[in-house]
C-alpha cells in the first residue's frame, strides 16, 4: 500500500488540473464538484489502507520512503521529489483528506451558484496537494514547497471573490496581507534550511535528525535553526508576532476557513516543529520561547474574541487562541499532546465554521451576531452540531477537545510551568465564554433580524450531512487519547511515540501523579463549566447586565474592540516608513537625484566644454595657421629650455 | 559540409539569412516581411534544440569548436564554440527571439521591414556575444549589437525613445570602450611572454592569464567588471534601465530584459572571474555587497512604481542582484543557480513585458493606476498574468525559485564571501517581491472595474496565448525538473569553480612579480 503514496498525493493535482483548464467548459457544478471532490475521497480512502497497513507491522518497519523521482541537484546539493510515510505524516495525511472531503462535499452546497465555481475547486484541490507535500515531503526543501503552496492556494481563495469590499478594503488586501506576512516567516524557514545544510550537508529528515543527537544541548547552530524554524510557524500559524492575517484571512468564502485557516494549513507550523522536535528538544530556550509564545498568543486571541461581532472573526481568534494550546504543548515537550489538539481541533473548528456558514448563507451573507438570534428553530442541525462543536472546545467531557485540551493543561502542569498553566487555564475559562456568548447570541433567544425580509432555512443535505458528520468525530474523537488515569491507552501518544523517541530521550520526563492528574481533570472541566453558565447568565438571561459591564470598563473594552491596535502599530511603524522611504528617499532622491543627477551632469558638462572647444574650430585657415605657429613655438620652447 | 560541426555557424548565420531575403521583399508586404522574420528565427531556435540535445553534458570543455583565422598577423581568428554555461544562452536568445517577434505582430505599425531586420540582427549579435571564444570577435558582436537596439529603442519606441536611446548607448559604449583597451593589453601582454606573440584566443588567454601580476590583473578586471557591471545593471550603474524599458516597445523590451542584461552576467562568468582570479577573490565583497544592494534597492524602488514597466525595469535590478550574488560566492550551488537564474528572469522578465504590452495594445497606457478589475473581463490573461508573477516572486514549484533558493544556499556556504549576511539580507529580497509584485497585480487585475475603459477589454486572443505558453512550459519545466538544465552546465561550472579553488591554494600561482 505505501507505494500508493504518490497516488494519494497526485490525485487532488490531476483534479486541479482537470477543474482548472477545463472547468469553465464543463459548465455542470454536480461533474465539477464531483471532480473535486472524489479525487480527495479517493485519497483518503487510499490512505486509510495504509494506516490500516502501518497498524499490521512492527514498529521499526511503519516509517518508509516512496522516491518519485529527483528535483533539484548540483554539487554536493541533491533533493528528491520523496514522500516519508510514517506515523506522523500518516495522521495528518488522514485529517487534511478526510476532513477536506468533507469540506469539499459541502463546498457544492455552498457555492452553488457561484460564477467562480470551478475555480474555486481548482484551487481547493490544489490546496490539498500543496498540503500533503507539505505533511509527507520526506525534506526540508519540498516540504517548503507545500509550505509556500498553501500560502499561495490561501492567497487565491481569500481574494477568491475578488470584487468583494472586505473592511477597509477588498478581499486582495486581505489575501496580499496573508501571503505577505507569511512571507516573512518563510524567510525564517529558508534560513533555516541553509543552516540544515551548513551543519549536516542534507535536508532529507532520516540523514539529519539522527546526526543531530551528536549536538549538545544548547549548540548554537541547533539553536538557530529551531528558532527560525519558530518563526515560519509563527507566520503559518499564526502566532505573536505573525497572527495578523488570520483574522482577515476570513474574506475568503467558508468552506475555505474551515478548510485552509481552521483545520489543516494553519496547523502546519505545529507539524513543522513536531516533525523537528529533535531541533527544539536540542535548544531549551527555544522551547522556552515557543511555550510563552503559545501561552501569550492563546489568551491574547481569547481575549480579543471576547468582544468581536463577526461570527467569522470570533471563530478566527478562536482558532489563533486554540494554535496557541498546541505550541503550549511543543513547548513544554509534549508534541503528542500538540498533535493529538491538531486532531481533535480540525474536527470541532472546521465544524464551527461550516455551521457559521450555514449560518451566513441562511441570512443572506449577514455575519454580525448583533443581528442575528433565535436561529435554532430554523436551522436546527446547523444548531445541534455547532452547540456540541462549541462542547467541544470549550473542553466539556467526554468530547474530543476535553481529552486534548486536558492533556496539553496537564502535561504544561507536570512539567512545572506554573505561571503558564495559569494563563492556559484562564484562556480555557474565556474560550468556553466567548463560544458560548457566539453560540447564544446567533442561535438562542429573540430574533434581531427583519422577520419580514428574511426568511432563514436550514441548509441542504449536501451541506448538512458533512456536518452531522464532523459533530460525531467531533464527540467520540478524543477517544484516540484518553489518558492513563482514566483507563485509557493514550493511543495516539503511543502510535507517535517513536517519531519523538530522539527528543524524548533528550527531555527529563515529569514523573506521573494520578491525584493530581485527577484534580486538575476536575478542576478544567470546572472553569469550562463556569465560563458556559457565566456567558448564559449574561447573554441569555442579563442581557442588560453587559451594557453595563461594557460601560463600566469602556477602556479595556475598547482596546479589545481594536484588537490591542496592532494592525495599526504595525502600519505606522513598518508599512507606511517603507513605502514613504522608498519612494520619497530611493526614488526620488538617490536614483533621479543623485545618480541621474550625475549622468545627466556629466553629459551636460560635456556639452559645454565642447560649445567652447567648437569655438577654435572655425573654419579660417588664417587662424588654423596661427594655432600651428604658435604650437611650433611652445614645442621648441620646452625643447630648448627642458 | 559536416552538419554538425558548423551547427553553431547555422545558429548563427540563419537570421543573417532572413535578413538578406529580406532586403528582396517589397516593403508593404507585411505579412510575409513578419513570417519570414518570424520562420528565420524559429529555424535557429530549432537548430540551437538540436545543439542541446547533441551537446556533451560530461566535458567541462568548449564544444563544436569552429574555428578560422581572420586576422593573421595579429592572430586573431573567427573562433566560435559553446560549453555548458553559453549553450543554456544560446538556447534562451534563439527561443525568446521568435516569440517577442509575435508579440509584437500587430503592435509595430512603422517600417516593419527595417523592424524586423533590426530584431534578426540583434538576434545575429547577441548569439555571437555567446559563442565567441576570441576576444577581438566578442568585442565586434557586443558592439555591433548595440547598433539595432539602439534604432529598436529609438525608432519604434515611445515619446521619450531619443533620450532613452541615446542614454543606452552612451552609458553602454563608455563601459566597453575600456574593455577594449584591457583586451588589447591583454593580446599584447600574451606576447611579452617567452615565446609568446599577440594573441586574442580565449582558451590561450585562460592558460596564461593567472600569470598576470596581481596589481594590473586589478586593473584589468576592473575595465572588464565596468563594462559588464552597466550592462547587467550592477547598482549604481543601473539608472540607463528604466529610460531604456520604458521607452522600448514590448518586443525591445523583452529582448532587452531578457536576453541584453544576461550578457552582462555572462561577461562576468565567462571574463571577469577566470581570466583574473586575483582580482575577483579580491574585489569580490565588493561586488557581492553591489548585487545585495541591488536586490533590495531595486525592490524598494519597484515597489513604489506608478508606472508597469517601470516597476518591471526595476525588479530587474533586484532580480540580476541576485545573479550577481551567486556568481561571486563561487560554490557551485551559487554559480549554478546564478546561471539558471538568468535563463528565469529571461523567461519571467520577458513574460511579463510581453504582459504588459498586451495591455498596452488594449488601452495604451502603463499606469497601475489606469487599470483594476481586469480579472472581469480578461480572465486567461489574469491567469497567465498570475502563473508570471509567481515565478518572478520565486514561488517553489517555478522556476523561479530554484535559481534563487541555490543562489541564496550557495552565498551562504560560500567560503569566499566567508559571511552569512549576505545570504540573509538577500532573502529579504524574496519577502519584498511578493509585495511589490503581487500589490501592482491586485491594483491591475483584482478589484472591481473602475475604469469604464477597462470594461470592454478583450480576452487573449489565440496569438497571444500562443506567446506565453511555451514560456509558461519552461517557467514549470524549470520549476519541477530543473535538472535538463542544470546537469548542462553542471561540468563547467565545476570547472570554474575548480579554477578559483586552485588558484586560491596556490597551484597556479606562477605570479611573475
Amino acid at each position: 500500500m505505501y507505494d500508493y503514496i504518490g497516488i494519494v498525493v497526485l490525485l487532488p493535482f490531476f483534479g486541479f488540473i482537470i477543474n482548472g483548464l477545463l472547468g469553465s467548459k464543463i459548465k455542470s457544478e454536480k461533474i465539477i464538484g464531483t471532480i473535486g471532490s472524489a479525487t480527495v475521497g479517493i485519497a483518503f480512502l487510499l490512505a486509510s489502507g495504509i494506516f490500516l497497513q502501518m497498524l499490521s507491522i512492527p514498529t521499526e518497519n511503519r516509517s518508509q520512503i516512496v522516491k518519485l523521482f529527483t528535483w533539484l541537484q548540483t554539487g554536493n546539493f541533491s533533493v528528491d521529489f520523496a514522500y516519508q510515510v510514517d506515523q506522523l505524516s500518516i495522521v495528518m495525511t488522514l485529517v487534511v483528506t478526510g476532513v477536506g472531503f468533507l469540506i469539499h462535499v459541502y463546498a457544492i452546497g455552498y457555492m452553488h451558484g457561484d460564477r467562480g465555481f470551478f475555480r474555486f475547486f481548482a484551487y481547493l484541490n490544489l490546496f490539498i496537494f500543496m498540503m500533503l507535500n507539505l505533511v509527507l515531503a520526506d525534506n526540508f526543501l519540498l516540504m517548503f514547497l507545500g509550505w509556500e503552496g498553501v500560502g499561495l492556494c490561501s492567497y487565491l481563495l481569500i481574494g477568491f471573490w475578488y470584487e468583494k469590499n472586505f473592511e477597509k478594503g477588498t478581499t486582495n488586501d486581505a489575501a496580499m496581507k496573508a501571503f505577505v506576512v507569511n512571507r516573512i516567516g518563510d524567510f525564517g524557514f529558508l534560513i533555516a534550511m541553509f543552516l540544515i545544510f551548513v551543519n549536516f550537508g542534507s535536508l532529507r529528515f532520516e540523514s539529519v535528525f539522527p546526526r543531530a543527537m551528536a549536538f549538545t544541548i544548547g549548540d548554537t547552530a541547533i539553536f538557530w535553526i529551531a528558532l527560525l524554524l519558530f518563526v515560519a510557524a509563527t507566520g503559518k500559524s499564526a502566532q505573536i508576532p505573525l497572527y495578523v492575517w488570520l483574522p482577515d484571512a476570513m474574506a475568503g468564502p467558508t468552506p475555505v476557513s474551515a478548510l485552509i485557516h481552521a483545520a489543516t494549513m494553519v496547523t502546519a507550523g505545529v507539524y513543522v516543529v513536531a516533525r523537528a522536535s529533535i531541533f527544539f528538544a536540542l535548544s531549551p530556550s527555544v522551547m522556552m520561547i515557543v511555550a510563552i509564545i503559545g501561552a501569550f498568543t492563546a489568551i491574547m486571541a481569547a481575549s480579543i474574541g471576547l468582544v468581536q461581532n463577526g461570527i467569522k472573526k470570533v471563530l478566527a481568534y478562536s482558532t489563533i487562541s486554540q494554535l496557541g494550546y498546541m505550541f503550549l504543548a511543543l513547548g513544554v515537550g509534549a508534541f503528542a499532546a500538540g498533535i493529538f489538539h491538531v486532531v481533535t481541533h480540525a474536527f470541532f473548528k472546521a465544524l464551527l465554521f461550516l455551521g457559521a456558514g450555514a449560518v451566513i448563507h441562511a441570512m443572506h451573507e449577514e455575519e454580525d451576531i448583533q443581528k442575528m438570534g433565535g436561529l435554532k428553530e430554523h436551522l436546527p442541525i446547523t444548531y445541534k452540531t455547532f452547540f456540541i462543536a462549541a462542547l467541544a472546545i470549550s473542553g466539556i467531557p467526554p468530547l474530543s477537545g476535553f481529552f486534548s485540551k486536558d492533556e496539553i493543561l496537564w502535561k504544561v502542569f507536570s512539567a512545572g510551568y506554573i505561571p503558564l498553566w495559569i494563563i492556559a487555564a484562564l484562556g480555557a475559562v474565556l474560550t468556553a465564554f466567548y463560544m458560548f456568548r457566539l453560540t447564544i447570541l446567533t442561535f438562542d433567544g429573540t430574533p434581531r433580524w427583519d422577520r419580514s425580509r428574511l426568511h432563514p432555512h436550514e441548509a441542504p443535505k449536501v451541506m448538512t450531512i458533512p456536518l452531522i458528520i464532523l459533530a460525531f468525530l467531533s464527540v467520540v474523537g478524543g477517544f484516540i487519547g484518553i489518558p492513563h488515569t482514566l483507563g485509557g491507552n493514550n493511543e495516539i501518544e503511543k502510535f507517535l511515540e517513536p517519531i519523538f523517541e530522539r527528543s524524548n530521550i533528550i527531555l527529563t520526563k515529569a514523573t506521573p501523579n494520578t491525584t493530581a492528574e485527577y484534580l486538575l481533570m476536575l478542576f478544567s472541566i470546572a472553569i469550562a463549566v463556569a465560563g458556559i453558565l457565566l456567558a448564559r447568565y449574561y447573554y441569555l438571561k442579563r442581557a442588560d447586565a453587559i451594557e453595563r459591564v461594557k460601560e463600566k470598563y469602556s477602556k479595556i473594552y475598547n482596546i479589545l474592540w481594536n484588537k490591542y491596535y496592532v494592525d495599526e502599530i504595525y502600519d505606522a511603524v513598518i508599512v507606511k516608513p517603507t513605502v514613504k522611504g522608498s519612494e520619497k528617499l530611493l526614488w526620488k532622491v538617490i536614483d533621479v537625484s543623485l545618480i541621474d543627477g550625475a549622468v545627466n551632469g556629466i553629459a551636460k558638462l560635456i556639452g559645454i566644454v565642447s560649445s567652447y572647444l567648437r569655438k577654435i574650430q572655425v573654419g579660417l585657415t588664417q587662424s588654423y595657421a596661427i594655432y600651428f605657429v604658435a604650437g611650433i613655438i611652445i614645442i621648441l620652447a620646452i625643447l630648448i629650455f627642458q | 559540409m559536416n552538419f554538425i560541426d558548423n551547427i553553431i555557424n547555422l545558429i548563427l548565420f540563419t537570421p543573417v539569412v532572413g535578413v538578406l531575403i529580406l532586403f528582396f521583399v517589397r516593403k508593404g508586404n507585411h505579412n510575409l516581411i513578419k513570417i519570414i522574420g518570424l520562420v528565420f528565427s524559429t529555424i535557429a531556435f530549432i537548430f540551437s534544440v538540436y545543439l542541446f540535445l547533441k551537446f556533451d553534458s560530461n566535458n567541462p570543455d568548449m564544444q563544436f569548436i569552429y574555428k578560422l583565422v581572420w586576422i593573421e598577423s595579429l592572430n586573431i581568428s573567427y573562433f566560435i564554440g559553446v560549453d555548458g554555461i553559453s549553450l543554456l544562452l544560446v538556447l534562451l536568445t534563439t527561443f525568446l527571439t521568435p516569440l517577442a517577434l509575435l508579440s509584437s505582430w500587430d503592435s509595430i505599425q512603422k517600417s516593419i521591414r527595417n523592424y524586423t531586420i533590426m530584431m534578426l540582427l540583434l538576434e545575429f549579435g547577441m548569439i555571437g556575444v555567446f559563442v565567441s571564444l576570441d576576444m577581438f570577435l566578442f568585442y565586434v558582436f557586443w558592439e555591433a549589437m548595440l547598433i539595432p537596439m539602439y534604432f529598436i529603442i529609438g525608432i519604434w519606441g515611445g515619446e521619450n525613445r531619443i533620450y532613452a536611446a541615446i542614454k543606452f548607448f552612451i552609458y553602454t559604449m563608455f563601459g566597453s570602450l575600456l574593455m577594449l583597451v584591457a583586451i588589447i593589453w591583454l593580446g599584447y601582454f600574451a606576447s611579452t611572454l617567452p615565446g609568446g606573440k599577440f594573441t586574442t584566443d580565449l582558451l590561450e588567454l585562460y592558460k596564461i592569464s593567472p600569470m598576470i601580476p596581481a596589481a594590473i590583473q586589478g586593473w584589468m578586471f576592473l575595465a572588464f567588471t565596468l563594462s559588464f557591471a552597466i550592462k547587467v545593471p550592477i547598482f549604481p550603474f543601473h539608472t540607463w534601465l528604466p529610460d531604456a524599458h520604458v521607452e522600448a516597445p514590448t518586443a525591445g523590451s523583452v529582448i532587452l530584459a531578457g536576453i541584453l542584461l544576461k550578457m552582462g552576467t555572462y561577461g562576468l562568468v565567462r571574463f571577469s572571474i577566470p581570466l583574473f582570479p586575483a582580482a575577483a577573490l579580491e574585489y569580490l565583497p565588493y561586488i557581492a555587497a553591489l548585487g545585495l544592494v541591488g536586490i533590495i534597492y531595486g525592490a524598494l524602488v519597484s515597489m513604489v512604481q506608478t508606472d508597469i514597466k517601470k516597476l518591471v525595469a526595476y525588479s530587474s535590478v533586484s532580480h540580476l542582484g541576485f545573479v550577481v550574488l551567486g556568481l561571486f560566492a563561487l560554490t557551485q550551488e551559487g554559480v549554478q543557480g546564478g546561471i539558471i537564474q538568468m535563463i528565469n528572469h529571461g523567461l519571467s522578465t520577458g513574460a511579463l513585458f510581453i504582459i504588459v504590452g498586451m495591455l498596452y495594445d488594449r488601452r495604451h497606457t502603463r499606469l497601475i493606476s489606469e487599470y483594476g478589475g481586469i480579472a472581469k473581463v480578461m480572465p486567461v490573461f489574469a491567469s497567465m498574468f498570475m502563473i508570471v508573477s509567481l515565478s518572478s516572486i520565486g514561488l517553489p514549484g517555478l522556476n523561479g525559485f530554484v535559481g534563487e533558493f541555490l543562489i541564496l544556499l550557495g552565498a551562504f556556504k560560500s567560503d569566499f564571501l566567508n559571511s552569512h549576511v549576505y545570504s540573509i539580507l538577500a532573502a529579504t529580497g524574496v519577502v519584498l517581491a511578493a509585495v511589490y509584485i503581487l500589490w501592482m497585480f491586485k491594483r491591475v487585475v483584482f478589484g472591481r472595474i473602475t475604469n469604464p475603459k477597462n470594461q470592454e477589454l478583450k480576452d487573449v486572443s489565440y496569438r497571444e496565448i500562443f506567446v506565453l505558453v511555451p514560456i509558461l512550459i519552461f517557467i514549470l519545466w524549470i520549476g519541477i525538473y530543473p535538472s535538463t538544465f542544470l546537469s548542462k552546465s553542471e561540468k563547467s561550472t565545476k570547472q570554474l569553480i575548480e579554477r578559483i579553488e586552485n588558484y586560491r591554494s596556490g597551484k597556479f600561482n606562477i605570479n611573475v612579480r
